[in-house]
């Protein structure tokens, strides 16, 4: 077979001051002529690794020991430098991941582009700006010709990403490695970015070698799907096998752990440990450890290719037949425990929001005067019951956050009010408001920036019980009210509950991984006995597997404690799978809110139609998503008038440019902001 | 009593400054955690070596801060003892031949001749020129030109050789000590420490001990008959200089840093974290201080001062009451001028601090503003403030050089670093050369800030959690669901 790129063995390691680590382990795989070659894998296995030494990028500290990476029949690990820096850019693409971060602030796109073409390509002058302003107009920038000469700071992450793409495609090379090109963006933006790839893909017969987290955007995008653990590819298949019926248990278990509605009313299987460190010498299988199926040979022998199907290769010895008679039946996850349905029946409201606005004011001029206002939230209203889940979506940017914050009186509400169990908190003074603070507490979404490095979990643990005078954590002792434990044993029980051992309360945040730091800050906001906890993407920045370990944590505790929870979240399969209720938001105001079921079933508004229709669906049949939405989020400094959403409404009405929809009632419990629907005449 | 003791102000301040010390080191001592960090600082060979280094300089200028007057032979008609006016440290005592051998001018290290030929009067009435004979260095050679190379050798040999026992000494004794400590035997111990499997590395340690063991051994075997680094252009020896020069150095930088601290810390820290109006205030006060010339600030507070001392002679003992005293404002000026560049520094790391998730917990919890910035910020930047303080260190050190030049420095009649350079520049220009002053103020100069700085790496090294060098990772987890009855891994 004609391959575009071919690796073989490859073995790149790492020298950190302890001991090598050998990021990518023999690693070999074959990518044909216009194919989308999907590398799918957790973080800290390899991914972005064997990127770079395709492109032979690595960082200092990482040397290639051994392996090819041929590029049509030329081995480029063999290539000078110099003509190593013939083939980057030329005849390998690459688009990174953080568009913020791989632009240069201080030059204009149409000059980046530029450099590439000047590197590459003989141009004249006239002809390098044609072939920028052409380049751009493929990728969707609007108005190519003068938004080129502009900043990276005038672009929106989409249009950089674009900008990115763009500089990737300069040269027309014939790969192009796309290092999760859209983790960073939001999924209207994702739906627009993937959409744009496939269609230059289409045009150009390059080929892509896709890295990513996301099966989600695997489905969408791949041909054929390679998975990676702990530095080697355990499982190679087409797209349609894969999902269809995936053969590594660590594949399948991956699969089994993804939240969605099927499995709301139970626990998700979760995928045992983490990845082990990549600086010891494997005897056995990579996965052994972690994996449900683990036969006894597979901890002492390396696993070798097996055939499952006939283009569906996997690394385990399940498939051997000569281990096994029968290989296994396409494997169901073990259904965990089903769980019935919350039987609290008590409604009653325990926070309740009001017209909420949060403006930050701008200022300009020598005196600092205030010229506007960035209306962060505009006049959202909430209710949230005890013991219930609400869902707050939304893309980022349209001020979910800020909501999360201001009920807390993080953020000092510029109007509205805030009441939690009858005592409204807005006109509370600081010191006023700290007997209360017990009551509600909050989740951060970065795991790595919400523990104080210099402190040990145990100070962490006792640092709110100790300011909110905190000497009992209730939920621990269900019996006798009076007695009141150690603090120490109280620390040690409540590090037991969130699924960590008692003696890790001596060790500093920095030993921990991302699942185990969010354990922590889950057990730190427990601590002070909360009734409502609000989670602000408490997932997003983990790992599949460790995501469902931390929702299934969750929803015990829900369960167990009656707790309340308002879950900020882009994710639309973590809502399906924890919320009960859900509110859509779109810059600063809630354009959707209903039960569950109502919204996700039966969405009304078209926005929350058209983020619905952008999350790539997990299936083995790709499905043509609709129309991906068109636009940016608009600046909250300068919504439009009207309706927020009509410049990017395909249902656009000449009223929607005039006035914002009020609330249309479409059940008791769903209502929708826009003129689609008949209007509600007052409020 | 042979002498009276007097405690200058800087004096009482560095006995302060010990006490201080010591008991944030008994604090340490007693806290298990602080004291498996410090611990840290001793597992590092670059970080234990300087310390050595630094613990001699530290010694020296320690030593030099003890004083007094000794008591002079006669005694009033009263029988009252009488104390000289000439104030004493330790230090002066314990180098007195360097200190009372004084020359009539330059002269070379280890020479026996003035640098300078001048006109001899010889005993017969005639005169020439030539090259004088040293008064003391090298005074007890007959014939210099032949005698003065072997001399020199044996000296020093037998110096090293008294350094090299001395060493022999120290080490026999440590590895017993460490021996009784471990309940090794003293084989088992210097095993250990030969084979570098020891915790601590000691082999650094020795070695860097060695070293200057066998330096200090040979100059003080030399120092007695000759002027080891030379002398200046009043003949006073330039070894007696630097070693009085490094207690000047330890006040200024250390003092100045202490007094620069409390206003960098809490103006920075305050401003980043309160923003508003208080950041406004902090901001305009350091940006105004920035923009005036800071000599020209300083040379209009010295002045002032050195006024102030010159209307009220009276409430000064001795010469060196006045200038320690205005060694002290010194130090104050220069650390009420100075702190604005940390305080710019701490300011913007607060912003960033304050800004981060575990502060907004900390929010959430209502915790204090005081606890938040004591317990979440402190922490945070103490490494910003550890490096600036010693990187300072050095500047002021020079500072001190540039302040004495315009004459707004030292007491004149204070020895320092800054005065040394100042007397050396001019001979620079001058054929033949006199380089040792300077090269003396320099080598003396680089050993300290040099081994302060390596030190502070390897302080700031273990202190940060994050830095801690890894063990192989060890799985937490429990079980992955929650359960009260979860049975718990042993780690």
């Amino acid at each position: 077979m004609d391959n575009l790129l071919q690796i073989e063995q490859l073995e790149t390691v790492l020298h950190t001051s302890d001991k090598p680590i050998r990021a990518v382990d023999g690693l070999s795989l074959s990518i044909a002529p216009g194919e989308t070659f999907a590398l799918l894998g957790e973080s800290g296995c390899g991914k972005s690794m064997t990127a770079l030494s395709i492109m032979r990028l690595l960082p200092d500290i990482g040397e290639i020991i051994a392996g090819k990476v041929k590029i049509h029949d030329t081995d480029i690990l063999q290539l000078p430098e110099t003509g190593m820096r013939k083939i980057r850019g030329k005849r390998i693409g690459m688009i990174f991941q953080e568009p913020m971060l791989s632009l240069n602030p201080v030059m204009t796109i149409a000059e980046q582009i530029e450099e590439v073409l000047k590197q590459h390509l003989n141009l004249t002058k006239d002809a390098a700006q044609k072939r920028i302003q052409e380049l751009l107009e493929q990728v969707g920038i609007p108005d190519a010709l003068h938004r080129m000469h502009e900043y990276p700071f005038q672009f929106s992450g989409g249009m950089k990403q674009r900008a990115m793409i763009a500089m990737a495609l300069a040269c027309e090379p014939e790969l192009l490695i796309a290092d999760e090109p859209t983790t960073a963006l939001d999924v209207t933006i994702q739906a627009q970015v993937l959409e744009l790839m496939r269609q230059i893909q289409q045009r150009k017969r390059m080929a892509i070698l896709l890295i990513t987290h996301d099966l989600g955007v695997v489905a969408e995008m791949a041909q054929r799907v390679a998975v990676m653990y702990a530095g080697e590819i355990v499982e190679t298949a087409t797209r349609k096998d894969f999902f269809s019926h995936p053969a590594h248990p660590y594949s399948q278990q991956l699969f089994a752990s993804l939240p969605n509605k099927q499995k709301r009313d139970q626990a998700l299987t979760v995928i045992q440990g983490s990845v082990p460190s990549l600086a010891q010498q494997f005897v056995g299988c990579r996965f052994a450890d972690r994996c449900n199926q683990a036969l006894p040979r597979c901890h002492d022998t390396i696993p070798q290719w097996h055939r499952a199907d006939d283009d569906h290769l996997v690394r385990c010895h399940l498939y051997d037949a000569a281990v096994t008679n029968h290989p296994p039946s396409i494997h169901t996850p073990p259904q965990a425990e089903s769980r019935p349905t919350t039987a609290s029946t008590n409604h009653t409201v325990l926070l309740q929001v009001n017209d909420l606005k949060v403006y930050f004011p701008i200022r300009k001029g020598l005196f600092k005067r205030t010229v506007g206002h960035i209306k962060a939230v505009d006049g959202v209203s909430l209710k949230i019951a005890a013991g219930k889940t609400l869902a707050l979506v939304g893309e980022s940017g349209c001020g979910k956050t800020t909501i999360g914050k201001s009920i807390l009186q993080l953020i000092k509400p510029t109007h509205g009010s805030v009441r939690f169990e009858d005592q409204e908190l807005v006109t509370l003074k600081r010191h006023q408001l700290r007997p209360l603070r017990s009551q509600f507490q909050i989740i951060f979404q970065d795991p790595y920036a919400s523990l104080n490095p210099r402190m040990r979990v145990l100070e962490i643990l006792e640092e709110g019980m100790s300011a909110l005078q905190v000497d009992r954590i209730d939920h621990l002792q269900p019996g006798d009210p009076s007695m009141v434990l150690p603090k120490e044993q109280q620390i040690d029980m409540l590090l037991q509950r969130v699924g960590l051992s008692a003696e890790v309360k001596w060790r500093f945040p920095h030993e921990f991984s991302g699942g185990q730091r969010q354990r922590i800050a889950i057990a730190r906001a427990l601590a002070v006995n909360p009734k409502l906890l609000i989670c602000d993407e408490p997932t997003s920045a983990l790992d599949v597997s460790v995501q469902a370990q931390i929702l299934n944590l969750l929803k015990s505790l829900q369960h167990n404690l009656g707790l309340a929870f308002l879950f900020i979240t882009h994710n639309i399969a973590v809502v399906e799978y924890l919320a009960d209720e859900v509110a859509v938001m779109y810059l600063g105001r809630i354009v959707e809110q209903g039960r569950i079921d109502e919204v996700m079933n039966n969405p009304k508004h078209p926005y929350t139609q058209a983020l619905l229709s952008s999350v790539p669906q997990i299936t083995a049949e790709p499905i043509q998503s609709g129309r991906a939405l068109a636009g940016d989020l608009p600046s909250p400094a300068a919504p439009p008038p009207g309706c927020h959403f009509h410049p990017r409404c395909p249902h656009v009405m000449p009223v929607c440019r005039e006035r914002y929809p009020n609330a249309s009632v479409i059940s008791n419990t769903h209502t929708a902001h826009c003129h689609l629907y008949p209007q509600q005449q007052h409020s | 009593m042979p002498f009276s003791p007097i405690i200058l102000w800087t004096d009482a301040l560095i006995y302060l400054f010990v006490a201080v010390v010591l008991l944030l080191i008994r604090y340490v001592r007693r806290s298990e955690h602080l004291l498996a960090a410090w611990r840290r600082v001793g597992h590092s060979a670059s970080g234990m070596a300087s310390a050595t280094v630094l613990s001699f300089f530290l010694l020296t200028g320690l030593l030099d801060t003890v004083h007094f007057r000794p008591a002079l032979e006669h005694k009033t008609d009263s029988g009252d003892k009488i104390y000289s006016v000439e104030v004493l440290s330790l230090l002066d005592v314990l180098v007195t031949p360097i200190r009372t051998q004084v020359e009539k001018t330059y002269s070379a290290p280890l020479a026996a001749h003035l640098y300078a030929k001048e006109t001899i009067e010889l005993p017969d009435g005639r005169q020439v020129r030539d090259f004088a004979r040293l008064e003391y260095g090298g005074s007890h050679l007959q014939n210099p030109e032949i005698e003065r190379i072997p001399d020199i050798i044996l000296r020093s040999g037998n110096g090293l050789l008294y350094g090299f026992l001395a060493w022999c000494g120290l080490t026999a004794g440590l590895i017993l000590l460490l021996a009784h400590r471990r309940q090794q035997t003293f084989k088992q111990t210097l095993h250990s420490i030969c084979h570098r499997t020891a915790e601590i590395p000691w082999h650094a340690v020795l070695i860097t001990l060695l070293i200057l063991l066998l330096m200090i051994g040979s100059t003080a075997m030399l120092a007695s008959h000759y002027h080891v680094l030379g002398t200046d252009k009043v003949g006073q020896d330039i070894l007696y200089q630097s070693l009085k020069s490094i207690r000047v150095a330890l006040v200024i930088g250390t003092l100045t840093s202490l007094i620069m601290l409390p206003f960098a810390l809490l103006l920075g820290i305050m401003a980043g974290y309160f923003r508003g109006w208080i950041d406004d205030v902090i901001q305009y006060i350091y940006t105004t201080l920035n923009s005036i010339p800071s000599v020209l600030l300083i040379a209009a507070a010295v002045l002032m001062m050195q006024v102030y001392i010159e209307t009220h002679p009276e409430i000064f003992e001795t010469i060196a009451s006045r200038a320690d005293l205005r060694l002290l404002f010194l130090c104050i000026i220069l650390g009420i001028t100075s702190w604005t560049g940390l305080c710019r520094l701490l300011r913007g790391e607060t912003m960033k601090l304050r800004e981060l998730e575990y502060i907004q917990a900390a929010h959430a919890f209502g915790v204090s503003h005081w606890r938040i910035i004591s317990r979440h910020i402190l922490p945070n930047v103490m490494h910003l403030v550890l490096i600036a303080t010693v990187m300072d260190f050095s500047g002021l050190v020079l500072a001190e050089a540039v302040l004495s030049y315009v004459g707004v420095g030292v007491d004149p009649s204070m020895i320092s670093f800054g005065t040394m350079i100042n007397a050396a520049r001019l001979e620079m220009a001058r054929e033949p050369m006199v380089w040792w002053a300077l090269l003396a103020a320099f080598g003396f100069m680089l050993a300290l800030v040099l081994s302060a700085n390596l030190f502070a790496d390897a302080v700031q090294n273990a202190l940060d959690p994050r830095n801690r060098t890894l063990k192989p990772r060890i799985s937490v987890y429990s079980r992955a669901k929650p359960a009260p009855s979860t049975t718990s891994h042993k780690p």
